[in-house]
This record gives C-alpha cells, sequence and structure tokens, in this order.
C-alpha cells in the first residue's frame, strides 16, 4: 500500500486536471535549501519490471484486431512506482492512432489490442526532486507464443518480462527522505554523517488510488524474479573458473622452470 | 658513335682551339673532348644525358691580357700574436701581389670569457666549495680552449666533473654580469641571467641518455610497449578526470609510475626489475582505467538502467580484448550455464557477472601464455625456431618432458560445485599412455598441438 505518511513537493508542470486516475493532493512544502543537496557517492536504486501480457481473442479476433495485449512497467515486488515516476510515455508503432500514450500515475500500463509485433519505446519521467532526466526502456512486443505449433489460448496470455533496476546516482536528501520507508526502493546505507529530515505526513489513505500491482488483473501472470538462483549459479562458475586458473598458474610455473634448462645458448 | 647516335649528341666534337691538330678520328670510342680519357672513363666511359662538365670551358685559358706568375712570397696574419713571417705561393697578377689579410684570419673565433677582478672575486664569487686559485684556472682553461668543457675537464688539475665546472664557469660569469650591469633590468635579456645552469637537471639528463645509450635491443622494445600503454592510461584518465571521477584506484598510479620509472632515468637496476611486472600491470591498469571512466560517465548520467551500466562495464573490463577472445568469453559462459545477460540484474548480480567475465579473460590469458611458453620450450629443445611441437621430429625424441595439456576451451559440467572438465587433445607419438579421456570434438576450430609424451 501507498505510504501516506508521504509528501509531494507542488509540481508546477502537472497539469491540474481532475481525471478520475488523478490521485494525490499536493500540499506545497516549504522549500529549504537543504531540498537541492545531493549526497555523493550514494545510489539508490528502484527495482522494476516491464513487458506485456498478451490475449488471443480467438473468435473475436479479426484480422487486425487478432491480440489483446497490455505493456506496462511494474515494481518488481508489485509496490507502486509513482513514488518516483511521475509519468509513462508509451510509443506505440506509428500505425496506431496517437501513438505516443501519456499514462499520468500508477499503475503504469497501456491496453491496446492489434495483430503486430513491434518495439515499443517507453519512457519515464521522474518527479522533480528524483532526477530531472526522462529514462528509456525498449520492450518488444510479443504477441505469439514461442512454439508456434501449439494451440493459441484465449485463457492463458502470452507474458514478456524483463527485469531491470533504475539507478538514481547522488540522490536529492528530499528525494531520500521523501522514499525512505518505501518498499518500492531500495534504500542504501547513508554515509557517515549524513541524516535526513523526518518524512512529512500528507492526505488520508482512501483518497489516492492504489497504485501497485499485488492485485492487478494480470498479477497472476507476473513473472517471479529472483537473484538468488542467479547468484548461485555465478558463484559455482566463479569458483570453476578460479580452480582453472590456479592450476594453469601452477602449470605455468613449471613450464618456465623446465624452459629455464633449454634455453638456446 | 651509336651511343651519340641514341642520345642524339652531334658526332663531332665540338671545336676546340687546341684540337686544330687534326687529330685522324682514331676510333670511334674516342668519346673524351677536353678532358683525358682517363678521367672521362671514371664517369663510365659514355656521355652523360646532360654534361656536367662545360667542355668548352675546360681547356679555356686565362684571358690573355693578364700576366699571371706564382712566386714565393712571405705573409703575416692578424690571427697571430706574434710576428712570424711564413711563405707561401702567390698567385701575382701583372707583377702586383694580392692584397689584404691572410684569407684564413678570418677564422680565427674565440669566445668572450668574462674576466674578474680580484676585488670582484672578493665581493662576489667567493663559493665554499671552490679556492681563488681552482676558478683562476678554470677561467685561464676556458679561454684557451673556448669552453670546450669536456677538454677542460680533461686537463683540469684537480678531478671535476665537467657539470661542476660549467656550474662554476656559468655561476660566476652570471654574478659577475650582474653585477656590473648598471641596473638588473639591463641584463635581464643576456641568456646567460636568463637561463641559469641548473646542474641537477644536466646530471640527470646526461645520466638519463646514457641509459638510453647502453639499452639492449630488447630494452628498447620493452620501453615501447609500456610508453604505449602508458599512453592509453593517460588517456582514459584525461577522460575519467574530465568526468571528474575522485576514487581512481591507486593500482593504475602505481602502474604509471613504474612504467615512468622505468622508461626516465633510474638505477640499471631498476628498469630491468620494473620492465617484466610494468609490463604486466600496464594492461589491467588500462582496463583499471577503463573501469574508472566508465565509472565516472555513468555518475554523470544521474539515471540509468543496471543493465546499460552492466554493459558498459563488460566493454571497459574487455577493452582491451579482441573479438575473438570476446567470443570465448561468452562460450565459456554458455558453458558454464551463465546467462550472457543476467535475468535478475541486481546490484550483487551484476558485480558477480563482471567479475566472472573479468576472470574468464584472465583464464583464457593464462592458457595462451602456456601454450606459448610450451611452444617455446619445445622449440628451444629442438634447437631451431618455429619449430612447431607436434613434428616428426619429437615424436622420435628419446628423452623427452613430461608436460600436462592444455585445452584450448574447456567444457564445464552444469553441476555446481562439482567440477567435470572435459579435455580435447590429439597427440602423436608412439605408444601413449594417457589417463585423460578425449572428447568428442568441441568448440575449438584450430588444429591442437602436441602437448604429452611419454614418460
Amino acid at each position: 500500500m501507498v505510504d501516506t505518511s508521504l509528501s509531494k513537493k507542488k509540481d508546477p508542470d502537472q497539469p491540474e486536471i481532475s481525471l478520475p486516475t488523478l490521485k494525490s493532493q499536493r500540499t506545497k512544502m516549504g522549500k529549504s535549501e537543504d531540498s537541492e543537496k545531493k549526497i555523493k557517492d550514494v545510489e539508490i536504486s528502484v527495482p522494476i519490471v516491464y513487458g506485456n501480457a498478451a490475449f488471443w481473442l480467438g473468435k473475436k479476433a479479426s484480422e487486425y484486431q487478432s491480440h489483446k495485449w497490455t505493456v506496462y512497467v511494474r515494481g518488481a515486488t508489485n509496490e507502486d512506482l509513482s513514488v518516483v515516476v511521475k509519468r509513462a510515455v508509451f510509443q506505440l508503432h506509428s500505425s496506431f492512432n496517437n501513438p505516443t500514450r501519456v499514462v499520468e500515475s500508477a499503475p503504469f500500463e497501456l491496453s491496446e489490442s492489434g495483430w503486430g509485433e513491434f518495439e515499443i519505446a517507453i519512457t519515464l519521467f521522474f518527479h522533480n526532486d528524483v532526477c530531472e532526466k526522462p529514462l528509456n526502456l525498449y520492450h518488444h512486443l510479443k504477441l505469439y507464443p514461442e512454439d508456434e505449433s501449439g494451440p493459441m489460448s484465449t485463457k492463458k496470455p502470452v507474458v514478456v518480462e524483463s527485469y531491470d533496476e533504475v539507478v538514481f546516482t547522488e540522490p536529492s536528501e528530499s528525494f531520500l527522505a521523501r522514499v525512505q520507508n518505501h518498499p518500492a526502493v531500495t534504500f542504501p546505507r547513508l554515509p557517515a554523517g549524513v541524516t535526513l529530515p523526518p518524512p512529512v505526513s500528507t492526505e488520508d489513505e482512501s483518497k489516492k488510488k492504489r497504485g501497485d500491482t499485488k492485485d492487478h488483473p494480470l498479477s497472476q501472470w507476473f513473472l517471479n524474479f529472483s537473484e538468488a538462483d542467479e547468484l548461485l549459479q555465478l558463484a559455482a562458475a566463479r569458483q570453476q573458473v578460479q580452480a582453472h586458473i590456479a592450476k594453469l598458474r601452477r602449470q605455468i610455473s613449471l613450464t618456465d622452470g623446465q624452459n629455464q634448462q633449454f634455453k638456446p645458448l | 658513335m651509336d651511343a651519340k647516335d641514341i642520345l642524339g649528341l652531334p658526332k663531332t666534337p665540338l671545336p676546340i682551339p687546341q684540337e686544330k691538330k687534326s687529330r685522324p678520328q682514331k676510333d670511334s670510342q674516342r668519346k673524351p673532348d677536353g678532358i683525358s680519357r682517363e678521367v672521362y672513363a671514371l664517369t663510365g666511359g659514355v656521355a652523360p644525358l646532360m654534361p656536367s662538365i662545360d667542355v668548352s670551358q675546360l681547356k679555356r685559358r686565362p684571358p690573355s691580357d693578364e700576366k699571371i706568375t706564382w712566386q714565393w712570397l712571405p705573409f703575416t696574419s692578424s690571427a697571430r700574436k706574434d710576428d712570424l713571417q711564413l711563405y707561401h705561393w702567390v698567385r701575382v697578377v701583372n707583377g702586383v701581389p694580392p692584397t689584404g689579410d691572410y684569407s684564413f684570419a678570418k677564422y680565427n673565433k674565440s669566445v668572450d670569457v668574462i674576466r674578474y677582478t680580484d676585488e670582484e672575486y672578493e665581493k662576489y664569487l667567493t663559493d665554499p666549495k671552490w679556492t681563488k686559485e681552482e676558478t683562476d684556472q678554470l677561467f685561464d682553461l676556458c679561454e684557451r680552449f673556448d669552453l670546450r668543457f669536456i677538454i677542460i675537464a680533461d686537463r683540469f688539475p684537480t678531478h671535476r666533473t665537467v657539470e661542476e665546472l660549467k656550474d662554476r664557469y656559468y655561476s660566476v660569469s652570471r654574478a659577475i654580469l650582474v653585477a656590473r650591469a648598471p641596473s638588473p633590468g639591463e641584463v635581464a635579456g643576456h641568456p646567460l641571467v636568463k637561463e641559469p645552469y641548473n646542474v641537477t637537471q644536466e646530471t640527470e639528463r646526461k645520466r638519463a641518455l646514457s641509459m638510453v645509450l647502453s639499452q639492449t635491443k630488447h630494452q628498447e622494445r620493452k620501453d615501447a610497449e609500456v610508453l604505449a600503454e602508458a599512453k592509453r592510461i593517460a588517456e582514459s584518465r584525461m577522460a575519467a578526470r574530465a568526468a571528474e571521477e575522485p576514487d581512481l584506484p591507486v593500482p593504475s598510479d602505481v602502474g604509471l609510475e613504474s612504467a615512468e620509472g622505468a622508461v626516465g632515468p633510474g638505477d640499471t637496476i631498476s628498469p630491468s626489475n620494473v620492465q617484466a611486472p610494468a609490463a604486466t600491470i600496464a594492461p589491467s591498469t588500462s582496463v583499471i582505467a577503463d573501469n574508472a571512466s566508465t565509472l565516472a560517465s555513468l555518475r554523470m548520467l544521474r539515471v540509468y538502467l543496471r543493465t546499460y551500466a552492466l554493459e558498459q562495464m563488460v566493454q571497459a573490463a574487455s577493452s582491451s580484448a579482441g573479438l575473438r577472445t570476446i567470443k570465448r568469453v561468452e562460450q565459456t559462459l554458455q558453458d558454464l550455464g551463465v546467462n550472457l545477460k543476467p535475468k535478475v540484474p541486481t546490484k550483487a548480480v551484476c558485480a558477480e557477472h563482471l567479475e566472472l567475465r573479468k576472470e574468464i579473460l584472465t583464464l583464457l590469458n593464462l592458457q595462451k601464455q602456456l601454450q606459448y611458453k610450451e611452444a617455446e620450450g619445445s622449440s628451444f629443445r629442438d634447437g631451431s625456431y618455429g619449430d612447431m611441437p607436434g613434428t616428426a621430429k619429437r615424436s622420435q625424441r628419446a628423452a623427452d618432458q613430461d608436460r600436462t595439456f592444455v585445452p584450448d576451451t574447456i567444457s564445464f559440467g552444469v553441476i555446481p560445485g562439482d567440477r567435470v572438465v572435459k579435455r580435447e587433445q590429439k597427440r602423436k607419438g608412439p605408444g601413449r599412455t594417457s589417463e585423460t579421456p578425449s572428447s568428442p570434438a568441441g568448440a575449438h576450430k584450430r588444429p591442437r598441438k602436441m602437448k604429452a609424451s611419454d614418460l
């Protein structure tokens, strides 16, 4: 759930349109000098998963609308990304109407119907205290299953997801303070002597729309990403390689010794 | 005559007064005109395309209105301080001997050595390391030998190095100049004042030069290598510095300094010691520098994806490797059952992945090293260069050494923690007894070198 004790600075470029999806009321935070202060040698990362789920429309499929698909960016543990992400822009294939789709709130997703697979460029815009530069992700929309011969099901979607982490270097103090306890964020260990101001509490929960994807309709299809397996694999591989290196080193010194005796005069 | 035909030169010689005597056109070979036959033969015996000697000028007589005689006459030279009279042949025209100074007198140049008075010495020039007597002697010699310090050092009564003598001479001259000058500004432009002699620098410089001179070819090559590395490091350091990388790792500094130490002035012992480690440090320091500059550029981005960061770091780490090596690294990763791009790129996973790649690179380098050393070893023993192991000679060799085999690529078992290494080999040689099994053809393409032999 969204931590409502966090507040947001008034965002001047955010249009004050009351859409049903727009959730939070912005409270004006007194601008302190520290809010722009950056913490050096610290990075804060947000693990995300982005991809698509595509359902075959079966009987209802037409030539140009054979699949219904949703492309999305979610927190890796299904937490609400709007703590860092201000908006997401999905750039679709030019054959779509208004191919530039802007999503102003979590969950950052876009649903469409079509027949073709193409690359979707997703641009994440962050809140002002997070980062002024946007970040681009690229996802190849997948509609058809890998196994071409298999039957297509309307019940089971084709899902392709990629795990990644958004890394912010030298985050501002205000950003750190704001996301201190947020589950969507991997909070770093702060260097000695750095303390953060306590987060400011805001409006009540009920007004905010849920931005997390824990109970998302597609959540049953979401993939699990666990670093444990990969770490294990890597550790084992490294061990093998290291042992081999040691062996080679021994062989080399042995050969060196042998060669010494036979150097040409 | 044929040659003249080809060259298009006139067949008959140019009319020369001396040739009035009708000489029968003796032989067509008689090409030379105006110079003797033997001399002409020096040019190859054939007329040059462009006659370099103007034939008509050769036997020209002096203008007949002048009467020239040669006379043995005395002369003096302004270059001499005494009045010595010497004699020489002089070309006298119409009874008038030539005037003017001895023609070589103008070459008698000497250096303006400043001489000080005793008073000046007492006032400005005393020095604990030099007695007045010595300084006087020095200046005498300087004047006598026109500042040829090598000779001066040779003839100096007490033992002094050339640099010491120079130092003394220049500092004394400088002091005198400054002392005599009405105002400092006037002498400020004088070279002696503007650029004083720097003893330590000179000593060092000469030492360095003599070191460079006495370097062996081998050392020269090593130095060139190290310099190239140093240049690369410096360039990547510039990039890192431009990106304000604060924590450039210490090894790269050490590497750079040892590289400079090997090339620049240093003891004769240390360069050869430093060569080997510097050569091995140098590649890794350039990689470290690449890493540092990559980190710096990432930091500048403010926001990036971890997969992107990993890509950049991998690239930096493999910057010194060729495409083939990179492919081999990837093959090895696959054999180990590791994803080329991690499926769950967390910070820890990416770090491990990067380290693994680096270790594989090290592994491949070591393999190559071992192969070279073994090839070297066998060429030594064969007594002939370029002799590849695996020729028939080797297999017949009686006393051979037992050496272990190093495969080109290694297939790893997938089971973690339990290494199953399959080796590949091709062997020649009679009656081999080996325990290691041969495996089915692997990913390698090159023919194998023969490695092991009979016990």
